[in-house]
């Protein structure tokens, strides 16, 4: 499958049991990092970069999730620099973004559009 | 043409000394005054009424009323150790021990008091000492050692707080008292009978009508024969039968003394040379010589300001006090013994719980005159100020001691009824209305900030509790509330979350937030429920349902650093270690390329292990006989111990034994913080356990038991808890406590910070754990003994259960590590390359 458009296309990342309840995972995919959060109780699903932009470190994936005001968001467990999960945005006050994916799931699988 | 400053001179650096210098530089004009103090003893002035303290603390520092740099700050000429020996009226000099003369222009005597010894036989002897200083206290302690049995002759304020210190050295206290019933200057019969009873339950023999003919004994002492011919054993003896002024100096330049001594002063505190005044305990005012703070405080504001061309006067202060002995309220106001004339007494004795209360009120019935509380003591405050600021009583004036029985709410109770003017602070004398005005001004909220602000409370500290009211009041009445909630997803506070976790018998955090919270939950929530699961059920924190849960270094059950590889810390309690296990960790060492370093908390730490290494490195050294050191954990580190008396020459207990005791009894207990602990094999305190959280120091006849230090930040002694207890009570002592620990701290709150916030504080804490007031000691051991009981080797199941190993990986749709990792080598070791720069 692929978006002609903007030249992106859905690869599949996992299998969603790879992706603990309630938590994140790390993929690998064409050469880079992307974490992939699963919010277990509403069902949704989310990617970004797995690199934190603040101290430049491999470890989104490895942060707690949950939201800020309604706001899905991941916690890097550096420094707990908080970092939406729709927008990229830091919530933390800094002026750090970082990318975002679009994730579906089907058939138990997980993918990712890159 | 420069003017020249006006020089005064202070003999005596007591408290009242200390005061005199505060209240004079915080005046308008004082920079006109050149101040010298000369001071006998060789530290700055601190604080006499909480002395005993020094015994259950050991700290001579935390009774400093200013540091030596305060004086210098100020420009005051200080010397200590050099008491004024002459003054020369004439020429307005005055001559120190060590022959510094100095001019005057205003001489102000705060020589205090000694302790008055009573000229009886054999008091030379050795094992005698009176309480007055740190030094009679460093010389009391050193002496104890080796007694079983004291004698404190004076069952006065004094005397019953000298037997306090006793208990506190661990002597069997014994109070002599002279007159038929203790605190005669405070109390009537009944009142001192109640009290008798309540300090002879908590073991102080108390001993009425007797006046000693002799102390008898060879060099020391080892018996007092009183006067009746009745003997009383005893191994020391301290005296605290009244104070002395310390009247020499100025007797010996002719200032006038009064016939039992003391300085004699007017209304201005002049003596009878009008550039001289006495302050204190020193001086005698109306035949009366004060022997506490609160009036001395006033005499020394009276001076300072007079100084200043104000025009105060002294006149007879209101000996009303309230205080804890031996943790008994005693307090008594006023007109106690009832002497107005046509005046009325309401008296409640509660035998059974021993308290005794009495009022007197006016013939009408519509004012407070004064009275006595014994054995509680809450209500003192407000009835003091009732009394003083002549309040109208309600129409049931027996519902002031007796609380409300029912029907209409009582009126005039509760400390905002009170006139803005009401003193609540006698010692600063800080009123109802300026406090309230800082409270409000400055935005204030916690009491720290309110008494630093207008010093209230620093005194006696007796009107703390109502500084509380009075702030929380107030905090009230502007529509503020202090915020308790956990975080945006729960509006409880961790204790109460913790109640509905048991209550509710909840085992996951989804539970727990669909029913008491809202959202998805956040890194606050989250590691914190995690803690009270834990320390509720215990169960394994990388279940599924718990796994996400974890804070960044419990979810891979190692401690994250730079780079994002991990370290690794096996659990090697009590610090020994053989020297096979040294060699496996050497050997795990080598073959993963760690970089190795020993521990503040005597174990060893293994760097640089990535993410899928962990479960290899944990299965061999789980094979070795390790488990995990739960490093990356909020729950117990490790408990330090030095050699003991093993080996040592010096140690009295087997420390190492006890350390390795207490670590695998407390390992992997999950807790609001990481906790630190470690025993001492003797007083020298090599393995520093007073910095613990809890730790332990062994004596000769057992433990002491010391809680809430802690290191870090802002470093913080623990306090003594216990003395010479038994192994199986200092395990009691240490389980309610660490479960009381968890039960009610805030999240990430160390033990220190805990207590700090604690109303009531440690005697608080002793009142709950050894003395079970709150009837939850069985309760929170049984939790601990379930805690012990359920402790599983977190590592030995994950490398035991595929499926949590498999988690152990950097990706999960590949098993390449993390590409990016980079090392550099110093000091022939593995080192991360500094923070990531570029990707």
């Amino acid at each position: 499958m692929i978006d002609t458009a903007k030249n992106t296309k859905w690869i599949k990342a996992c299998s969603t049991s790879d992706v603990p309840e309630s938590s994140g995972a790390c993929v690998l995919l064409e050469g880079e990092q992307i974490a992939i959060f699963n919010f277990t109780t509403t069902g949704k699903w989310y990617a970004t970069q797995n690199l934190c932009p603040h101290k430049m470190q491999m470890a989104l994936s490895r942060g707690m999730i949950g939201d800020l005001n309604s706001e899905p968001k991941v916690a890097c467990p550096f420094h707990k620099k908080n970092f939406s999960l729709n927008t990229g945005e830091c919530l933390s006050g800094d002026d750090y973004q970082i990318k975002t994916y679009e994730v579906k799931v089907e058939n138990d699988l997980v993918y990712v559009l890159v | 043409m420069e003017t020249l400053k006006k020089k005064i001179v202070v003999i005596g650096n007591g408290m009242v000394g200390y005061k005199f210098c505060e209240k004079l530089l915080s005046k308008k004009g004082s920079e006109n005054f050149d101040i010298y103090v000369f001071g006998e003893e060789n530290r700055p002035a601190y604080d006499r009424v909480h002395l005993s303290e020094y015994f259950s603390d050991g700290n001579a520092d935390k009774l400093t009323m200013a540091p030596f740099e305060w004086y210098l700050q100020n420009n005051i000429h200080i010397h200590l150790g050099d008491p004024v020996v002459h003054v020369n009226r004439q020429e307005k000099t005055i001559t120190s021990l060590k022959g510094i003369t100095q001019s005057y222009d205003k001489l102000v005597f705060a020589t205090g008091s000694a302790a008055f010894v009573p000229p009886i036989k054999g008091v030379e002897k050795e094992g005698i000492f009176v309480y007055r200083t740190i030094e009679d206290l460093d010389m009391m302690m050193d002496y104890s050692k080796k007694c079983k049995k004291g004698v404190v002759i004076g069952g006065g304020l004094l005397g019953l707080e000298a037997a306090k210190a006793l208990l506190d050295m661990n002597i069997e206290p014994h109070v002599v008292e002279f007159a038929p019933r203790l605190m005669p200057r405070q109390l009537d019969e009944d009142g001192g009978a109640v009290l008798k009873a309540k300090m002879e339950a908590l073991n102080v023999g108390i001993h009425l009508n007797k006046s000693t003919a002799y102390f008898d004994g060879e060099e020391a002492v080892t018996s007092l024969v009183f006067n009746d011919d009745t003997v009383l054993l005893t191994d020391m003896v301290v005296i605290s039968a009244g104070i002395k002024p310390r009247d020499e100096l100025a007797a010996k330049i002719g200032l006038e003394i009064g016939p039992r001594g003391g300085i004699k002063v007017n209304n201005q505190l002049a003596t009878s040379d009008k550039d001289i005044f006495a302050i204190g305990e020193c001086a005698l005012h109306e035949g009366m010589i004060y022997g506490l703070v609160a009036p001395g405080y006033e005499m020394a504001d009276i001076v300072a300001s007079n100084l200043l061309n104000a025009e105060k006067e002294f006149t007879a202060f209101d000996m009303s006090t309230k205080l804890k002995l031996i943790g008994v309220d005693v307090a008594s106001f006023g007109d106690c013994f009832g002497t107005t004339p046509d005046s009325k007494t309401i008296v409640l004795q509660d035998k059974n719980k021993g308290i005794y209360k009495r009022i007197n009120i006016t013939a009408d019935g519509k004012h407070l005159l004064g009275g006595i509380l014994v054995g509680d003591a809450e209500s003192y405050n407000m009835l003091l100020q009732t009394s003083k600021n002549n309040i109208v009583l309600p129409p049931n004036p027996e519902d002031l001691i007796l609380g409300a029985r029912g029907g209409s709410e009582a009126g005039g109770s509760g400390v905002m009824s009170l006139p803005d003017e009401a003193l609540i602070c006698s010692c600063e004398n800080v009123t109802k209305g300026q406090l309230c005005e800082a409270i409000v001004t400055n935005d204030f909220t916690e009491v720290g900030q309110v008494m630093k602000c207008t010093k209230a409370g620093t005194g006696c500290g007796g009107c703390k509790p109502m500084l509380v009211d009075l702030l929380k009041e107030t905090m009230k009445s502007q529509g503020k509330l202090v915020k308790t909630e956990l975080c945006e997803h729960y509006h409880y506070s961790r204790q109460e979350l913790l109640d509905l976790i048991k209550f509710h018998k909840i085992k996951t955090f989804d539970a727990l937030l669909s029913q008491f919270g809202h959202g998805s939950g956040c890194e606050v929530c989250k590691p914190a429920v995690a803690s009270m699961l834990a320390s509720t059920w215990n169960e394994m924190v990388l279940k599924p349902a718990h796994a996400g849960l974890q804070d960044t270094n419990d979810r891979f059950l190692a401690n994250i650093q730079r780079g994002g590889t991990y370290s690794v810390v096996p659990r090697i309690p009590g610090g020994e270690i053989t020297a096979d296990k040294l060699i496996v960790i050497g050997e795990v060492a080598k073959k993963y390329n760690l970089y190795c370093k020993i521990t503040g908390g005597q174990r060893i730490d293994l760097f640089g292990a990535q993410v899928h290494e962990l479960p290899e490195i944990w299965e061999i050294l789980i094979n070795a006989g390790f488990e995990s050191g739960h490093a990356y954990a909020k729950s117990l580190r490790t408990v330090k111990s030095c050699v003991g008396s093993t080996w040592c020459r010096f140690g009295v207990q087997d420390s190492v034994a006890f350390a390795i005791q207490v670590e695998e009894r407390y390992r992997g207990l999950r807790s609001p913080h990481k906790l630190k602990s470690a025993v001492s094999g003797c007083t020298r305190e090599c393995a520093e356990a007073q910095s613990k959280d809890f730790g332990i120091i062994a004596t000769e006849k057992g433990w002491n038991l010391y809680l809430c230090g802690n290191g870090g930040v802002k470093p913080q002694h623990a306090v003594l808890f216990a003395s010479d207890i038994d192994t199986e009570t200092c395990l009691k002592y240490i389980d309610r406590f660490l479960m009381f620990y968890i039960r009610t701290a805030d999240p990430l709150s160390r033990t220190a910070t805990w207590l700090n916030k604690m109303e009531g504080g440690i005697e608080y804490l002793k009142d709950v754990i050894i003395n079970d007031c709150l009837g939850i000691g069985e309760e929170l051991e049984r939790e601990m003994a379930f805690m012990i009981e359920t402790y599983k080797c977190e590592w030995k199941e994950v490398v035991e259960n595929p499926e949590l190993r498999k988690r152990f990986t950097h990706f999960v749709n590949t098993p390449a590590p993390d590409p990016v990792l980079e090392f550099k080598e110093e000091r022939g070791q593995k080192f991360p390359n500094g923070w990531g720069t570029k990707i």
